[in-house]
């Protein structure tokens, strides 16, 4: 289990890295944390020419407030993000979930851009991304662009990145005041891709939810207020509407039932906590 | 932009254990069987080699990660512990080695290098851990023989001693 | 016996203590050797073995030819090779099929071994094996045991006529009586699943041809039994002596497992024999998942004849044994292990039993920790659960009032075990007491009051160890038996030397993989000769052309403290009866009169007249001639041991299957929580009896071990495969063994019977929770929902269907697709397209634009009418997969409807499908109707499980999305690639 043959290209600067995307585009791939691709490479799943490895640049490391969101740039590993939100205590739903992405020891090296890159339907952090409506920053050697959360996630592992391109940084939305934000999963075991997970956003009008692991992507809704059966009705609708599947950890049915259920959780622990 | 070329074998500086130590290395090798085939050096042990067992384990400029998910050349001009950097030079075990010893944390022996560098890393941040906590960052390993009972005790026991001391 | 047990008693005895490990200082440093540690000769190869990615499939062809022309590629080995230097294994049952180490005619499970590449690294030897080329002819694979066993199932071994291929049945007593008698049968059906105590080093080996003297010598981590000596030797075609098997000091956990390096140590022989160099292979993760080995799956019905008090009169069991795809030595073993033992703790006179075997397409299986025993107890243990259940009993009387008592100690089974020794029902008395039992009914008084769901479980188990090398010869009539010869008893060995400065050294056969023997035996020596641990030196490594063995040799069925500590003792024993005249003469009084102690050699009477133990253990190397006439040397002493009750089945079938039987009762509560069906472990009680426990700490440290192998197996672990038997496990994201997060810490208490058949009364005791835990823990389960029926793995998906099975149905019927639960990869849909049926019939059937429409085509080439060959790379985000395909269209209905099938391989395994599509005309536009099938085997399958409907989804996507393009008059085709986001994404 060893990887197929591939140069490798520590970029100096981000510059650096782009002319080389421009240069090789499809044949080579961003290397940051690491955690997903490295094991992908060792597996031979994915074979590229060249690796670009841009964990060194200071200046994608970064988690810093800029216009109401979180930018975290490519570089940032998730422990480190993890580190200063709980040091500021600003992000609940960042906060909630962090903790359940990966282990102690992918975290170290994880990249929060680089979860989002690899585009797991499991993963929490897509999810999140997709619960506050945020954004991916996506840059090539021609130009900026910002993708949509909602846009960004194709399907599984699929993204909209094109081959030239790379994430250079994610815009995850600050709480806003009078919102609950609320986040859980389900796994088989702590640390395991989640069978189906849930982030919640209430508001004083509407409620949000985004689910994760069920769909080939994360998938959010937003009702009005609801309450009691006609809040049963909108998540057994939801649930059905994933279309989730078979595999060898749950049934699609079982996963209905979690976003039956767990959703609903979740959504009244999001309303509790609205400030 | 150095640009490191494949089937060609490229020379790999690095600190291990703090000796600087220097071998030859294509792009893709794994630190692993860097560590391991080329320096010699077979304490860190290779498991499944995609990031799950955790036996792998090393400490990267003093974080614990995933020696399996690292390439060698990845490490160059860097600062690696592993196993052997643990104890003192004369043999010692290490107060967490010697909680391992004393709570029989260990039996076929293969999954502990990656433990003690996990827990060397949480442990040196975190001096005053719960247990949950402790385990949680344990669920990062996977033991097969111990239950890990022993392990959870021979963590929280150095923790205390090391809060007493 | 008694005389050993006043000894240990003794007040400096080390033996019963809980010790440090010697093994630990160098473990804990980075210094163990393991298998991949050991330095390798100049020049040696390192191996990559090419596997099936097929279920079933005749190999058709092999071509190296790319392969063996990359750099630093020494040799390909393919069938030729082992056909012309090896036989196929020899086989426990005496049917027509052949098994060899690589595939020769057919592969019958995916990872089967096709070719292995020897190269200067293993790098480069896997670059090669993307260069072999192979073509397979799939054949119908059959996974599900009882499917196998049907007359019309596909076939796995031809030359046999059918997949079942041992089928005997066994009465004892009068249990037909029995049964007709009883006022009720009680029974259960269980479905037990594949799983198997993965250790954490995968397999490894170094193989060696010395040419000079026709030697293979195979350095590997095997951990016995080495009965398969004897069957590496003839599967290479060499006497025994031309196999020299050697262990290195650590192995990295075994559990049974690596009894399957077996095929792999006969391949990489046969590849440096080939190659005229040594051979290297370290086996990856994902080869161990796929095809290392695995316990059997099972499918039991069992019954049992009931008294009006619950006592049980008699046990009916019906056992369909999946052994996979070949009847790998020692299989069927996992089924006759506990044959004597099949009444388990109980008294129960009558049995009757069939045994049948299946071969399926499935990982072959082997040893693996508790050996037989969770399946017999799962059984057994919920029936025992369901007696009370249907008799409207108390669960835990109804286990205490069939127990088998202490005053029938030793106890002869209605199958023939001999159980040594035990109070069963004071070790129940023990769990339960102080208040645990008291306290659990009153946690699920509690936790019901408030709504919550909460079990307690029992179970009791008697566990067997030291196994006797005659059982799996029940499997053959007693006829078949009488032509081969008896095998019986269990011989363990043990060498003890003192060297000229009076150093004590130990060397046995146990192949340990960390169960502290080392520690064990210098304890346990130590106390003979009155000196420390520490001056006793221990050596576990092992080399058949030098040590002291035995077909028994080895570490399994738990017979090291009850077998070899107790062979090291008397080897010890004996070398002390040696030194004992000739401290006598030094010291001028009566042998019998020395007394060991202290690191002195003294006279019993007078203290004061001793020496040193040192002195006198160096004196037969130094002085010989001064010991004086009739006094022997002391210098060795090798003791073989078996223990006599271990005889061959009888004529009645009748077998003692183990030497010694200890006996655990666990008790648990459990809470399932409703909305997730996540089962926690409140409370976990195991009371053991293994006799006398040689170092307390190891002790306890196998029960936590196996016990959480057994959380393992109750709630996560599962070899599974899909219907086209594609495993789904192949790596630990999917193989899911828990952490330190999911296993709780068990209380352990002990009783101590210690057996009088072993030499220091010791039992094994590092299985027994792998037999009961499972049980214990779904039966808990099964109080908590109510439920009967319950099958492993107790995964929060099959909880959650007890808790609910039914769900609230879809708002809109018509928007979501009726699905079978299954794991075959299938689906259906509907897409418009902006064209016209026509439109997109031509598209379709036109050779140039059906190559565009395939996604990722990059050569199309009409073969036959509508059939084509393909060179398609497959594009899954990142993932990239080169298969070389076949493309066909049929059922053409013009412009309406068609089916199109295509199948291919390449480096990320196999991969077929089927669609069928109907056109409908719609406003201009035509609305698509598709319903699909897919089939994957190989890598991605056992890798990305989890993914490939959605990737299969996500291709299917990308196909319409291109027919859209394709077919649409409108569309230019120049521009559409870069405004589709077809798996470009990053």
């Amino acid at each position: 289990m060893k990887p197929a043959p591939f140069d490798y290209i520590r970029a100096g600067s981000v510059d650096e890295s782009l002319d080389a995307l421009h240069e090789l585009g499809d044949e080579a791939r961003i290397l940051a944390g690491g955690q997903s691709l490295a094991a992908m490479l060792n597996m031979r799943l994915v074979r590229p020419t060249a690796l670009i490895d841009i964990s060194g640049l200071r200046e994608l490391d970064r988690a810093e407030t800029r216009d109401d969101a979180i930018e975290v740039g490519a570089a940032c590993t998730q422990a480190a993000l993890s580190h200063r939100l709980s040091r500021e205590g600003r992000h609940p739903l960042l906060e909630a979930a962090l903790p359940h992405v990966g282990h102690y020891q992918t975290r170290s090296r994880g990249t929060v851009c680089g979860s989002i890159a690899h585009a797991d339907p499991s993963a929490e952090l897509p999810l999140c991304l997709m619960a506050l409506g945020g954004e991916v920053l996506l840059r090539s050697r021609q130009k900026r662009r910002r993708v949509p959360a909602e846009a960004f996630f194709l399907g599984v592992i699929s993204t909209a990145c094109a081959p030239d391109e790379m994430i250079e940084a994610v815009r995850f939305p600050l709480p806003k005041p009078a919102y609950g934000y609320a986040f859980d999963e389900v796994s088989r075991r702590h640390g395991d891709f989640a069978l189906a997970a849930f982030a919640a956003i209430a508001g004083p009008r509407t409620i949000r939810m985004a689910v994760g692991g069920v769909a080939d992507r994360p998938v959010s809704r937003e009702w009005p207020m609801l309450e009691g059966a006609a809040l049963d009705d909108a998540l057994n609708a939801f649930a059905w509407e994933l279309r989730g599947q078979d595999d060898q950890h749950a049934t699609a049915a079982y996963r209905r039932g979690l976003v039956r259920k767990v959703g609903r959780r979740v959504i009244e622990e999001a309303m509790r906590c609205r400030g | 932009m150095p640009r490191l070329k494949a089937g060609q074998r490229h020379e790999v500086a690095f600190t291990l254990n703090g000796v600087a130590v220097r071998g030859e290395a294509e792009p893709r090798m794994l630190l692993t069987d860097f560590l391991r085939h080329v320096i010699g050096v077979t304490g860190t042990h290779v498991g499944c080699e995609h990031g799950v067992c955790g036996a792998c384990t090393i400490r990267l400029d003093g974080v614990a990660t995933r020696g399996c998910l690292l390439f060698a050349v990845q490490v160059a001009g860097r600062d690696v512990k592993t196993v052997e950097g643990l104890g003192g030079s004369d043999g010692r075990l290490s107060p967490l080695q010697e909680a391992f010893r004393r709570n029989h944390a260990l039996q076929c022996g293969f999954c502990t290098a990656g433990i003690l560098m996990s827990l060397d890393d949480f442990l040196e941040k975190n001096p005053s851990p719960t247990e949950p906590e402790v385990r949680e960052v344990l669920s990062g390993h996977l033991c097969r023989c111990t239950g890990y009972t022993g392990i959870v005790r021979a963590a929280l026991e150095t923790a205390k001693g090391n809060a007493d001391a | 016996m008694n005389e050993v047990a006043a000894e240990l008693a003794r007040e400096e005895a080390y033996t019963g203590r809980p010790l440090k490990r010697v093994e630990d200082a160098a473990l804990l440093t980075g210094r163990g050797r393991f298998i991949d540690d050991l330095p390798s000769s100049a020049g040696t190869l390192h191996a990559a073995i090419l596997r099936s990615p097929h279920a079933h499939a005749e190999l058709v062809s092999i071509d190296a030819a790319e392969a063996l022309k990359m750099a630093g590629v020494a040799a390909v080995i393919t069938r030729k090779d082992v056909t012309a230097l090896t036989r196929p294994f020899t086989v426990g049952v005496r049917q027509p099929m052949q098994h060899w180490c690589l595939a020769v005619d057919r592969v019958r499970y995916v990872g089967e071994p096709v070719a292995v590449v020897l190269a200067r690294d293993r790098y480069l030897a896997e670059d090669a094996l993307d260069a072999i080329s192979v073509e397979y002819r799939p054949l119908p694979p059959v996974i599900d045991p009882e499917r196998a066993a049907r007359a019309d199932a596909p076939l796995l071994h031809p030359d046999v006529g059918a997949n079942v291929v041992s089928d005997r049945s066994f009465a004892y007593g009068d249990p037909e009586a029995a049964f007709a008698e009883a006022p009720h049968v009680v029974g259960t059906t269980i479905r037990y699943p594949r799983n198997s105590v993965t250790p954490i080093e995968c397999f490894g080996m170094i193989a060696d041809w010395r040419p000079d003297d026709g030697t293979y010598e195979i350095t590997t981590h095997f951990q016995g039994p080495f009965a398969l000596h004897p069957v590496m030797a003839l599967a290479l075609k060499v006497p025994g002596t031309k196999v020299r098997i050697r262990t290195p000091p650590d192995s990295g956990g075994s559990y049974g497992v690596k009894q399957g390096v077996v095929p792999y140590a006969v391949l990489m022989a046969v590849a440096a024999r080939v190659a005229g160099r040594p051979v290297k292979w370290i086996e990856d993760r994902l080869e161990h998942l796929s095809a290392a080995s695995s316990a059997t799956n099972r499918v039991t019905r069992i019954e049992a004849a009931v008294a009006e008090d619950g006592r049980v009169t008699a046990l009916r069991y019906d056992q369909l044994e999946d052994c996979g795809a070949y009847l790998k030595a020692p299989e069927p073993a996992t089924l006759y292990r506990m044959h004597g033992t099949l009444t388990g703790a109980y008294q129960i006179p009558n049995l009757t039993v069939r045994n049948r075997v299946v071969l399926t397409n499935k990982t072959p299986t082997g040893l693996n920790r508790g050996f037989g025993g969770p399946q017999v107890y799962y059984a057994l243990e919920r029936l025992m659960h369901r007696i009370a259940d249907e008799l409207g009993l108390d669960r835990l009387e109804v286990i205490r009032r069939n127990l088998v008592p202490k005053e029938a100690m030793p106890y002869r089974a209605a199958a023939g075990s001999l159980y040594d020794s035990g109070d069963y029902a004071a070790t129940v008395d023990l769990a339960i007491g102080e208040g645990r039992l008291v306290g659990l009914l009153a946690r699920r008084e509690k936790a019901r009051k408030e709504g919550r769901l909460y079990g307690i479980g029992f179970a009791a188990v008697v566990e067997p160890s030291v196994s006797n090398m005659g059982y799996i010869t029940t499997v053959l009539t007693a006829e078949e038996r009488e032509k081969a010869g008896p095998k019986d008893g269990a011989v363990a060995s043990a060498t003890v030397a003192l060297d000229p400065l009076g150093g004590v050294s130990v060397a046995v056969a146990s192949t340990p993989q960390g169960q502290g023997h080392r520690t064990v035996l210098s304890q346990v020596v130590a106390d003979v000769f009155g000196l420390r641990p520490e001056d006793v030196s221990v050596t576990v490594e092992l080399d058949t052309a030098r040590d002291a063995w035995s077909i028994a040799a080895g570490n399994y069925s738990s017979r090291f403290a009850a077998a070899v500590a107790g062979t090291a003792h008397l080897a010890a024993m004996r070398l002390r009866d040696r030194l004992a005249p000739i401290a006598a003469q030094r010291l001028n009084v009566p042998a019998e009169e020395i007394v060991f102690s202290g690191g002195k050699v003294a006279a019993r009477s007078n203290p004061e007249n001793s020496l040193s133990f040192h002195r006198l253990a160096g004196a037969s190397h130094w002085s010989p001639g001064t010991l004086g006439d009739g006094v022997d040397p002391a210098l060795r002493e090798t003791a073989f041991w078996s223990p006599p009750e271990l005889a061959a089945p009888d004529r009645g079938d009748v077998i003692n299957s183990s030497a010694a039987y200890g006996f655990i009762f666990d008790m648990c509560g459990v809470e399932v929580d409703r909305d997730t069906g996540k089962v926690s472990i409140d409370r976990y009680v195991t009371a053991h009896d293994a006799g006398r426990l040689l170092n307390p700490a190891l002790a306890d440290g196998q029960v936590r071990g196996a016990f959480a192998n057994a959380v393992g197996a109750a709630f996560y672990e599962e070899f599974a495969y899909g219907e086209d038997g594609r495993c789904l496990n192949g790596t630990f994201a999917d193989y899911l063994v828990p952490t330190a997060c999911e296993v709780p810490e068990p209380e352990i208490l002990h009783m101590a019977c210690p057996s009088p058949f072993t030499p220091l009364g010791a039992k094994g005791i590092g299985e027994g929770n792998c037999m009961s835990t499972p049980v214990c823990l779904a039966n808990a389960v099964a109080d908590a929902l109510g439920v009967s029926d319950i099958d492993l793995p107790l995964s929060p998906a099959q909880v959650m269907a007890l808790i609910e099975p039914n769900e609230p149905p879809p708002p809109h019927a018509a928007a979501v697709e009726a699905r079978e639960p299954g794991r075959a990869l299938s689906g259906e849909g509907t897409a418009t397209i902006a064209a016209t049926p026509d439109e997109i019939w031509r598209a379709i059937l036109d050779p140039a634009s059906l190559a565009r429409l395939l996604p990722g085509c990059e050569r199309l080439e009409a073969i036959d009418e509508n059939t084509y060959a393909a060179d398609v790379t497959v594009r899954v985000g990142p993932v990239t997969g080169r298969y070389t395909a076949r493309v066909r269209l049929s059922e053409l209905q013009p412009p309406h409807s068609l089916r199109l099938d295509g199948d291919g391989g390449g480096t990320l395994g196999t991969g077929s499908g089927t669609a069928w599509i109907v056109l409908q005309p719609a406003d201009g536009s035509t609305r698509i109707e598709y319903r699909w099938e897919a089939e994957a085997g190989g890598k991605v399958a056992a890798v990305g499980g989890r993914m490939l409907e959605s990737a299969a989804r996500l291709l299917i996507r990308q196909m319409l999305q291109r027919l859209e393009v394709g077919a649409a008059p409108a569309a230019k085709r120049p521009w559409w690639r870069k405004h589709l986001p077809l798996g470009k994404g990053r």
